[in-house]
């Protein structure tokens, strides 16, 4: 890597430039440990970065409370400890939560307070809490794209709603927004390069967000790729790439398919429900005529009624759950194919420029520019960031999904659960009643 | 008594009890003897237990969960209607028409041969048409009874998926159980399980309509238009009867809109299950891009797929349900017509009472001479001159006899309407016993559906939520 970076600025992570390994033949190093800690030969199957950086442990501290979680780790898909599975030690955490409205002259707005704790030297002090707004967590975005643009930033939930059509303010509407902006901030935070991006620390802990200061800390990359000539044609993507991006196509396919799925679904449940309510109406009508059979009827009507309920409870998980998780990785597909056509600009100026400038050294013996060998590095760099990104997506990926899908069948065993202890608990009712009246028969 | 063992998740089975017999069933007159010997024994011959049975042999039995009261019939003899076939023949109009025809198996209870296995029933085929013949003749012949309905004619209250059509082997199949039942509660009713007709219907497969024409029972039926006039000027109607006509109005009103909603639920349930079938689909194609996540979600996926197929079976069982609950509805037909028997016949009670009184004025005034009811004649004698004494006591013994006549034809009519009363009245809280305990038990049928339903989908669910931890 070519980039020289003294801290403070935020590349691939923050090391000296003797420490830092070309990213292509770094895949099998196992990692060097900081100053005070051993770490255990487990830690081998999670190299860090794939990109061969290895994970600095900033204080001693907290490096005993780090170690023991890498020790208790050794699993890297332990979820439980770990949600993204990378088994990397955590030493930032945040949180986005407590939802308030704000009404001045101007506008009417929602924020948000996102709480940090941290162990970074980074950061002064080990906690902060500020309030921000969706505008901020957009500023947020945009500065770590600028930034960063050969890393895949998380997406955000949408910008723009409908004024006329959804509430801003309603509680499904906020809680459903704050949820996505909390695993948006969330995956930057675990992100090993977005995570020490400056932006983000400005995020978490100025008073008052000076979003039109230029904190405009683009690295090196960062400029260059920003100032990517277009117009050039790409010769032959590397295969690697090609799969990523028919992946990500059949991928975003798929999970439309599923939207559709389940809009359907709640539809059907929707119109079942309003003819399962009438339903239960009737059998209490028609225990108004009965005498005997007065109790019995009403149960059934009870039962009716408390499946009805739990049906509604579903199809509200449904949509305030489900739905917007699985909207958000459409969102966040369309992210990382951005990601993959800017690599695709970088390798074809590259390539553009090698092969001008070997034409020019055919004809008058020109040498190969030094700018031609910097677009290679260029290349090489978010090639390999971008696989590197690219295995910690798929990682995250499977995890999310997991998630979603069996919080899906637990929210449907949850329906039928209750609804079978409505009518159990009408049998129990009925058959005593019989067993009542066969005894007294009997007498 | 009846001492029934509950069970959650078992079904309940009727199982006719054997009573050893010697009956000779081909000898007409030990058949006949035994009609006439000791009917009417209500001793309770039919147990209940629970079985941990087949959900198809559930759903046989299912129409049979109601306690039957052992009548002599049933202790004698056991009944049912094993099969449908198709018959195609000409009908009335010479034109072809395919029919089903019912397959009535009887056989004298606890028959075993001399091997030991049971004896072959007896058997005749019955097309619907000749049921309901039975159930009119016996309608006519028992005013006072609320018979049992025969299962519908045509397939109503279908949701979509359900055939209308009368020779989709559904409906035949659940017509045949109706039928069965049908002919169940007629054997175990204290008066018609003893009607000859009944047991010819159950034995003669030849000559049985040539019987029933012979009893002239169409004589006996009420026109259509005497029993309507009844209904609106009964002075008197007996209160209980009026209460037991707008109950019964109330309770099919009831039952209807039930049915009719329940299809419309049963139709909006089968799309929310259909709709998973596209998960499996989905599932399996995108299983197709993953590795690790592979196996996971197209194992999922079939799950998916079982929990779309299984909306069919539950739906199927429902309408057993639905069969109980509509025939407790076309039994509020049977009710609303013994009602309207009784205001008849206390309309012509009324009438004689009325025609006596007037009568017995007549007489009077011819007597004393005064008129206090105008009639032309006794205008035009008072105007163009009086009758003789002859001619007043001519008419005063005609009145006299008339009177005499009319008197006899009260007291009889008040004898038929009170014994109408009696023994409508006694038929009506074995109907109404009846009614409780089968509507119960058919809602705790229902409860068990719902919960087998439930249990299904747990663990379907169950299983895909395993299939997505491996994922």
């Amino acid at each position: 890597m070519s980039v020289g970076a003294p801290r403070g600025l935020a590349s691939s992570g923050q090391k000296l430039i003797t420490e830092i390994l070309h990213p292509l033949s770094a895949a099998e190093e196992p990692l060097s440990p900081g100053p005070d800690v051993t770490i255990s030969a487990e830690k081998d199957k999670e190299p860090g970065l794939t990109n061969g950086t290895p994970v600095e442990i900033s204080s001693p501290a907290s490096a005993s409370v780090l170690l023991s979680r890498l020790q208790l780790d050794g699993d890297p898909e332990a979820d439980a400890h770990d949600p993204f599975g990378s088994g990397e030690p955590r030493d930032l955490f945040v949180t986005v939560d407590d939802p308030k409205k704000h009404v001045s002259t101007m506008e009417t707005y929602i924020t948000y307070r996102v709480s940090t704790k941290t162990t970074r030297i980074e950061f002064d002090l080990p906690e902060y809490s500020v309030r921000r707004r969706y505008q901020d967590f957009d500023w947020l975005r945009i500065k770590l794209e600028d930034s960063q643009p050969t890393h895949l930033v998380p997406p955000l939930p949408e910008k723009f709603v409908m004024k006329g059509v959804v509430d801003r303010f309603s509680e499904e509407f906020v809680g459903t927004r704050m949820k996505a902006l909390d695993k948006f901030l969330k995956r930057v935070a675990d992100h090993p390069v977005l995570s020490f991006n400056p932006h983000l620390n400005a995020f978490l802990t100025a008073k008052d967000l000076n979003k039109r200061q230029g904190l405009a800390l683009l690295t090196k990359v960062g400029e260059s790729v920003k100032n990517v000539a277009g117009g050039y044609k790409l010769r032959a993507r590397p295969v690697e790439f090609c799969a990523m991006g028919e992946y990500l196509d059949t991928f975003s396919q798929k999970l439309g398919t599923i939207d559709r799925i389940a809009q359907r679904i709640l539809r059907e449940q929707s119109e079942y429900l309003t003819e399962l309510r009438e339903y239960g109406t009737v059998y209490s009508t028609w225990a108004g005529s009965e005498e005997q059979l007065q109790r019995p009827l009403e149960g059934v009507a009870g039962c009716v009624t408390t499946s009805c309920g739990a049906l509604e409870d579903l199809s509200d998980n449904m949509s305030q759950d489900f739905l917007p998780v699985l909207r958000e990785y459409i969102l966040y597909i369309e992210s990382m194919k951005n990601v993959l056509r800017k690599r695709d600009q970088v390798q074809a100026e590259y390539e553009g420029r090698l092969e001008a400038a070997v034409l020019r050294k055919q004809e008058d013996r020109t040498p190969i520019p030094v700018e031609v060998e910097k677009c290679q590095d260029k290349v090489e760099c978010f090639n390999a960031d971008l696989k590197a990104d690219w295995e910690r997506w798929q990682r995250n990926k499977r995890q999310d999904f997991k998630q979603l899908l069996t919080g899906m069948a637990d929210k449907n065993i949850s329906y039928y659960e209750k609804s079978q202890a409505a009518w159990e608990s009408l049998i129990t009712l009925l058959q005593e009643k019989q067993t009542e009246d066969k005894t007294s028969e009997t007498n | 008594m009846l001492n029934p063992v509950w069970n959650f998740q078992g079904f309940f089975s009727v199982v006719r009890m054997r009573i050893a017999s010697s009956a000779d069933s081909s000898s007409n007159n030990s058949r006949s003897q035994m009609i006439m010997a000791d009917s009417g024994s209500s001793d309770e011959v039919a147990v209940i237990c629970n079985t941990d049975i087949t959900s198809t042999e559930s759903e046989n039995n299912l129409i049979n969960t109601m306690v039957e009261r052992g009548t002599a019939l049933l202790k004698k003899m056991e009944i049912s209607v094993a099969e449908a076939d198709k018959r195609t023949g000409k009908n009335t109009v010479n034109m072809q028409e395919t029919y089903t025809v019912y397959l009535i198996e009887t056989r004298p209870a606890e028959s075993v041969s001399e091997e030991g296995t049971p004896v072959a029933p007896d058997t005749l085929w019955r097309r619907y048409s000749e049921f309901e013949l039975l159930r009119t003749y016996l309608l006519v012949t028992y005013p006072y009874i609320i018979v049992p309905p025969l299962p519908e004619k045509r397939a109503e209250f279908v949701w979509h998926k359900l055939s209308a059509d009368n020779l989709d082997p559904d409906f035949v199949e659940r017509r045949r159980v109706g039928l069965e039942n049908f002919l169940l509660r007629l054997a175990s009713h204290p008066v018609l399980s003893n009607d000859n007709i009944f047991f010819l219907f159950l034995t003669e497969e030849k000559g049985w309509r040539e019987a029933v024409l012979e009893t002239g029972f169409q004589d006996k039926a009420d026109s259509r238009l005497k029993s309507l006039s009844a209904m609106f000027r009964v002075k008197n109607p007996d209160k209980r009867f009026t209460a037991l006509k707008h109950y019964s109005e109330d309770l099919s009103t009831v039952i209807s809109q039930l049915l009719r909603i329940r299809a419309r639920v049963a139709d909006r349930l089968y799309g929310v299950y259909k709709v998973h079938a596209n998960y499996g689909r989905v599932f399996s194609e995108w299983s197709a891009i993953e590795k690790e996540m592979g196996d996971g979600l197209q194992s999922a996926g079939h799950h998916m797929d079982t929990y779309a197929a299984s909306i069919d079976d539950i739906l199927e069982e429902e309408e057993h349900y639905a069969d109980q609950l509509k025939e407790y509805l076309f039994y509020t037909e049977a009710v609303r017509s013994v009602c309207r028997k009784h205001e008849l016949i206390q309309y012509e009670l009324e009438m004689a009472a009325q025609d006596l009184s007037y009568k017995k004025q007549q007489k009077e005034e011819l007597e004393t001479g005064t008129v206090r009811i105008f009639s032309l004649k006794g205008m035009t004698s008072k105007l163009f001159g009086q009758e003789t004494q002859e001619q007043r006591e001519s008419k005063v013994s005609a009145l006299e006899q008339s009177i005499q006549e009319g008197e006899d034809a009260l007291k009889e009519k008040n004898a038929e309407s009170q014994e109408f009363v009696e023994k409508a009245w006694n038929d009506i809280e074995r109907f109404k016993e009846q009614k409780e305990k089968d509507l119960r038990e058919a809602l705790i049928s229902y409860a068990i559906m719902q919960i087998s339903m439930c249990k299904k989908g747990i663990q379907v669910w169950s299983n895909a939520k395993e299939c997505f931890n491996k994922m």
